[in-house]
């Protein structure tokens, strides 16, 4: 590099130099600027196709039915998806149950205990590794740990496949916000003869809960919204939850062991119908889905920005 | 703010046992029990975490074993599967993957590099920017405030392709994006037949309706992760392409681009990874079908199309196999997302040396 001879002033053509569309490299410059401008709206495109659809199609059929009604039968006017909402809110609740607390404390011990652990480092892998789990696989590794084990397909074998899910994304950023919590707060609580317990619990979780919540948000939304994993763990089902009433209630180990519709599913099966009325049902369930996953997804964001702010 | 007073509470004079002149006190001997025993709690739950990796994956290959040394080898290069005679072979699917991976990345990447550009650039503002000074003179006020918050918007939109379910994608393919194709490619398939990834006519389900979802859905990781990457590239270099008199685009595809290759190349990684694992926007849109063809029109299968089409209703010996098939899947997901996170931490530290 060096040794290439300084550019002296008179070695430059200023007219190379000269900005106008009639110059062949402004003129590229020009044209790729426009191009990538075309690409981003035709990418957009989707999004708005996606969202406009949803709201025509499936916006044709809500009503009080369909959240009160069971799934119809083929060639069966009317019906709805409730036990789907139900079965979604169960499986989605309980994979939160698992992931959540392994999650939280396990982030407490990556990012307070012991940061520069190997175990931490190991930790941190891991949950890195699992976050590039395709879904599917873990839907594979409910099956062979849960359903082949108890030999029914059943709410708990979906949960822990979403609960695989869900982990690292809950510890990964509840790890960021502990972080995130200014070194002073924790010296000042150990300087006053606080525990590492209490400091944690009183000081750093407290200050770092809306990011920790926004991790949990981003978990459930994604939850929520996965299909692959519940295929062949939870399955379907088109009846509800609970034999008695109110039947959406679960009052039993056996209401949960056997298998849970979701919405999710109840999409992948309508989706393919040749009935009419089961396809309109596929669009509004979507419609549904979409509602609660971007419903969540806002709520944790605003608790992120929110966060940011104090 | 509700920490002063969470946090002066337990440590008040009142409390502390009269001490008046301090608020500081040792633990107590409960109060050491109790840590202690969290400590236990959040360490055992960390290697919970490492545990479930290694769960997950010695129970695929455990429950996959006896299928392995059945079939063997020969299942990769088997070409058929049928469950009632036990031949099991998953070629076509991991064939079929690639190329729908492939092809998704190539659409989601070029799409995706040129998002991140437009955003770690600025168009956006620079746009409105220039249709403002056109519109009112020069507005040099709103200018400073305009690229972050343009950019910002993008983003949240770019984010919101993210959020929304694959399985919602699948069915907008379905019904938006076959009906959308079915046209252009007869007529591809009518005219340029002769080039064999033109070949077959598109019956519905097929490899390109697939792809164009999958590009969709890798999309907002291939922005996200290259963006970064864009705009973590220091401006001093970007000054210095300018004031060597480089255009715009010189600048950005001779300076920006190559410094911050790394980053992007580790983001077309990571979407590969995505990619190959995606399952609903396959099993609903690829067709399938266990054919081997060039054709972007013709059915297909995919790894993780076969697993969710088979498994509800596999018996004992089929579970094996898919057992298999799900290992391969695994092996497959796991070498590029490691190679694509060892690239990303490769770009970083070659940044360290630019600055």
């Amino acid at each position: 590099m060096s040794s290439a001879p300084p550019i002296s002033a008179g070695d430059v053509d200023l007219v190379d130099l000269e900005r106008s569309l009639r110059k062949p490299r402004s003129l590229l410059s020009w044209a790729l600027s426009l191009a990538t401008g075309v690409m981003t709206l035709a990418a957009l495109f989707p999004l708005f196709s996606v969202l406009y659809l949803l709201v025509v199609r499936g916006g044709a059929r809500l009503g009080l039915a369909v959240f009160t009604e069971l799934p119809p039968a083929a060639l069966m006017p009317g019906g709805g998806f409730g036990n789907a909402i139900v079965g979604t809110l169960v499986i989605v609740g309980l994979a939160t149950l698992l992931s959540v607390p392994i999650g939280i404390l396990g982030a407490v011990y990556v990012a307070e205990l012991g940061p520069d652990t190997r175990t931490a480092t190991t930790v941190r892998f891991c949950a890195k590794l699992l976050t590039g789990l395709p879904s599917i696989l873990a839907g594979v590794f409910a099956f062979a740990a849960v359903v082949a084990v108890t030999g029914r397909f059943s709410a708990p074998a979906g949960g822990v496949a979403l609960a695989v899910l869900m982990l690292p994304i809950v510890l990964l950023t509840a790890e960021e916000a502990l972080r995130s919590v200014p070194p002073r707060m924790r010296e000042a609580a150990l300087g006053l003869g606080a525990t590492r317990t209490q400091m944690v619990l009183r000081i750093v979780l407290p200050s770092a809960l809306p990011g920790v919540l926004t991790g949990v948000m981003l978990a459930v939304a994604r939850a929520a919204g996965e299909t692959a994993p519940l295929i062949f763990t939870a399955l379907f089902s088109d009846f509800w939850i609970s034999n008695s009433a109110p039947v959406f209630v679960p009052k039993a180990i056996d209401d949960l062991m056997k298998p849970t519709p979701t919405l999710a599913v109840l999409i992948y099966n309508f989706s393919g119908s040749p009935f009419e009325n089961q396809v309109e049902l596929a669009w509004t369930a979507a419609l549904v889905l979409v509602f609660i996953v971007l419903l969540v997804n806002v709520t944790g964001q605003r608790l992120a920005r929110w966060s940011a702010r104090s | 703010m509700s920490l002063p007073r969470a946090a002066a509470e337990p440590l008040s004079p009142a409390r502390a046992g009269g001490d008046a002149e301090s608020i500081a006190r040792p633990p107590s001997r409960g109060e050491r029990l109790a840590d202690v025993a969290f400590r236990g709690a959040c360490v055992t739950l960390a290697w919970a975490t490492i545990a479930t990796v290694v769960v997950v994956v010695a129970r695929i290959g455990w429950t996959a074993a006896p299928a392995v040394r059945e079939h063997g080898l020969a299942f990769l290069a088997g070409t058929t599967w049928d469950a009632n005679r036990g031949t099991f072979g998953i070629l076509p699917a991991i064939v079929g993957t690639m190329y729908t991976s492939c092809l998704g990345l190539a659409l989601g990447a070029l799409f995706g590099v040129a998002i991140a550009i437009f955003l770690a650039e600025h168009f956006l503002a620079r746009g409105l920017e220039m249709l403002l000074a056109m519109l009112e003179g020069a507005e040099r006020a709103a200018a400073s405030t305009l690229p972050g918050r343009c950019e910002d918007a993008l983003r949240v939109v770019i984010e919101l392709l993210a959020a929304i379910p694959s399985v919602v994608y699948g069915l907008w393919g379905i019904f938006v994006v076959i009906p959308a194709v079915r046209g252009p490619a007869a007529w591809l398939s009518d005219h340029l037949g002769w080039l064999p990834i033109f070949s077959t006519k598109l019956s519905g389900p097929g490899i390109l309706p697939a792809s164009i979802v999958l590009a969709i859905m890798v999309l907002p990781t291939i922005t996200a992760v290259s963006r970064d990457a864009l705009v973590a590239v220091p401006p001093k270099l970007r000054e210095a392409a300018f004031g060597l008199g480089a255009t715009r685009w010189e600048a950005i595809l001779g300076v920006l681009v190559p410094t911050a290759s790394t980053g992007i190349f580790g983001a077309v990684i990571l979407g590969f990874g995505r990619a190959l694992g995606e399952t609903m926007a396959l099993a609903m849109l690829a067709g399938n079908a266990n054919v081997l063809s060039w054709s972007v029109f013709s059915p297909a299968n995919t790894l993780a199309a076969l697993l969710a089409n088979h498994f509800p209703e596999a018996g004992t010996v089929e579970v094996g196999a898919l057992m298999y098939a799900a290992l391969v899947l695994l092996a497959m997901t796991l070498a590029v997302n490691v190679a694509g996170a060892l690239l990303l931490q490769r770009a970083a530290k070659a940044m360290h040396g630019i600055r």
